[in-house]
């Protein structure tokens, strides 16, 4: 099991020295000088000039390479252009909203898709199975911004439930639970439909194979057979799915933080955009990227202990 | 080596002659919205130490009779629409499915074909084992561990004891039927079903598991349902032979008067199938296919193939004691008579 954990940490190193070189590429052949879009078109050329060399543009591309990347193995990501706060603390503060923004909805996502998915593929072409399969067409057909804003005219605005504008920042830890319920269910709502559907599909299959049969054949009830024998080998496929799609939960995150006025990443990619603030841009891209590489070695780690024919492999 | 798999018939009152006993045994299987009958009337008994082999080419009913006895088909394509089956004493076809579940896996046991995806890939196997002991007996898990070695002694898994944790991938085809032998052995059952248990395995390994399978047999007393389409298999094993073809029994013999006299057409047919050392003859294969259940013909089941067809196989033959042979039966209007 160590090896295993060593082994897909040491692919990781690759995956991300791509990630951050393509980030790297990406800001700099973006077209047009970078010190006109900050200082304007009316800036003398010698202010430029002192930006160009606070930024370090005046540098050649390699150096400027080597400085980047030297500067994020830190743990610096630099300073924003606009507030020249470090953008580190910047993403710092509002990480925490993210991940628990992120943490929730892979959680809703998980304990009510297996469930009803397990449930269709039970009874199929039965209630449950017809329930799943249009929640589920539901979810996928709904963006974002279009449930989150039902969401809230349903149970913030009609049934006052939850608030409006979000309190996610109190200190009253229930507060900032009912602040947490509608944006997680919204950004959730995508990850049922998701989990359901997979759960569905591999339990269909699972329920007809030989192993099955096995488990019957020893006179186990059908609880044990369907959780425990045929789910066990479905865990497989929902764990790809789930991997799979945090890293579109996290972009997905972006929409629910401003739907809800949430504090977040989200939030704070907005801001840089409108303010062009390219440094915590990159920033932000690195955060993310990261997220993402650590994501997905939390699945094949994950893998590692739902399959137990990964080990060796 | 001491093995501690109980050999008292467990029902003391009455011990029951027949470890399994089938009455007018009908299962019907859906194809396309209509019902067949694939197996029709199918009647036979076992006995504890006895070893019935059914026979036949693939589709001609053998495993749907073993799923029908195991109260296994599947429930939308298969039921059991005629007869009685009763194990160890217990009528399967009268009781609920709990009754049957708590039958199954502690009086009746079934190993299947393919080793391979019989198991399940992602539970360690010594968990697989003492799941029924666990369900049935009601053993601690610790307890259970302990049994489960013990099986996998008796089934002659080497290093049974490190092996418990491992995984169905690390071992070979002929070890994981040995361990579904363990399993379906773990709770004493009075009745085996093996359903083609050597099909999948290399020649050797063939051998070893029926040598070992007729030790338990010995051991144990018990009663075994052995379904293969290998002759070689039945006359190393067999104490009876059932042959069946589109879902009827055609003919019942004892083992060595079924291979000195194959009676019915279609088990001569088969015998003359089989590659022989002391014969130079060329095999005769059967010439056609099984007809699928909605084409069945009326009457004789086998009379599109045979070739002493004559027009009173349009009705369906009775299966009668021969008068030479009263406990070898044959299901044909020709050779009845003879």
């Amino acid at each position: 099991m160590l090896r295993f954990v060593a082994k897909r940490l040491a692919l990781a190193v690759p995956t991300l020295w791509a990630v951050l070189t393509l980030v790297f590429v990406l800001v700099r052949i973006v077209p047009g000088d970078p010190t006109i879009v900050i200082l304007g078109d009316q800036a003398s050329p010698a202010a430029r000039a002192a930006l160009r060399e606070r930024l370090g543009l005046d540098q050649p591309l390699w150096s400027q390479y080597w400085d980047f990347m030297v500067q994020i193995l830190h743990g610096d990501l630099g300073r924003s252009l606009v507030t020249n706060r470090p953008i580190i603390t910047d993403v710092g503060a509002v990480l925490p909203f993210t991940i628990e923004l992120t943490v929730a909805a892979l959680v809703i996502g998980v304990v009510i898709g297996v469930p009803l998915g397990v449930m269709a593929a039970r009874r199929r072409d039965g209630f449950a199975d017809w329930f799943a399969r249009i929640f589920s067409l539901a979810g996928l057909s709904f963006p974002a911004f279009v449930s989150g804003i039902l969401l809230l005219i349903c149970f913030a605005v009609q049934l006052r439930w939850f608030p409006v504008i979000s309190t996610a920042n109190a200190s009253d830890p229930m507060e900032r639970l009912r602040a947490l319920v509608l944006p997680a269910f919204n950004l959730g709502l995508i990850m049922v439909a998701y989990v359901t559907r997979v759960t569905r599909s591999g339990m269909l299959k699972a329920l007809g194979e030989d192993y099955i049969r096995t488990a019957r054949a020893k006179g186990l009830p059908q609880r044990i057979v369907v959780w425990r024998h045929a789910l066990r080998n479905v865990l497989i496929p929902i764990v790809t799915v789930i991997g799979l799609y945090l890293g579109v939960l996290i972009g997905n995150a972006v929409v629910t933080e401003i739907v809800f006025n949430r504090p977040g990443l989200g939030k704070l990619i907005v801001t840089a955009l409108n303010q062009r603030d390219y440094a915590l841009l990159q920033g932000l891209m690195v955060v993310s990227a990261f997220a993402i590489v650590v994501a997905n070695i939390l699945t094949d780690l994950t893998y590692g202990l739902v399959d137990p024919r990964v080990k060796t492999a | 080596m001491t093995f501690a798999l109980d050999t008292a018939a467990p029902n003391a009152e009455a011990p029951p002659a027949n470890a399994l006993t089938v009455e007018g045994l009908t299962t019907s299987i859906r194809i396309a919205g209509r019902w067949f009958d694939a197996v029709r009337d199918v009647s036979f008994t076992v006995g504890p130490r006895e070893t019935l082999a059914l026979v036949g080419e693939s589709g001609c009913g053998k495993s749907l009779t073993a799923l029908s006895i195991m109260g296994l088909l599947p429930a939308a394509v298969g039921r059991v629409s005629a007869g009685r089956i009763v194990v160890d004493g217990v009528d399967m076809t009268a009781a609920d499915e709990p009754a049957r579940e708590a039958m199954r896996g502690d009086r009746i046991g079934m190993i299947f074909q393919e080793p391979m995806t019989s198991l399940n890939p992602v539970l360690p196997i010594g968990f697989q084992i003492a799941e029924s002991l666990i369900q049935h007996r009601g053993l601690s898990k610790r307890d259970a561990r302990k049994r489960v070695v013990e099986l996998m002694e008796l089934v002659r898994i080497p290093a049974a004891e490190e092996r418990l944790d491992a995984y169905p991938h690390q071992f070979s085809g002929g070890m994981r039927q040995r361990v579904m032998i363990a399993m379906a052995l773990a709770c004493s059952p009075r009745v085996l079903i093996a359903d083609e248990p050597t099909t999948a395995l290399d020649v050797t390994i063939q051998a070893q598991v029926l040598a070992l399978l007729a030790d338990l047999q010995k051991q144990v007393g018990l009663a075994v349902l052995l379904i293969t389409h290998n002759l070689g298999v039945v006359a190393s094993v067999a104490d009876r032979v059932m042959v069946m073809y589109g879902g009827d029994v055609v003919e019942s013999a004892p083992m060595r008067s079924f291979f000195k006299a194959p009676t019915h057409p279609y088990s001569e047919a088969l015998l003359n199938a089989m590659p022989r050392v002391d014969r130079a003859t060329a095999l005769a294969p059967i010439p056609g296919q099984v007809p699928t259940l909605p084409d069945m013909p009326a009457g004789c089941r086998f009379q599109s193939r045979c070739p002493l067809r004559v027009d009173k196989c349009a009705e369906r033959p009775p299966l009668v004691p021969m008068a030479s042979d009263p406990a070898h039966a044959v299901r044909c209007w020709v050779r009845a008579g003879a």
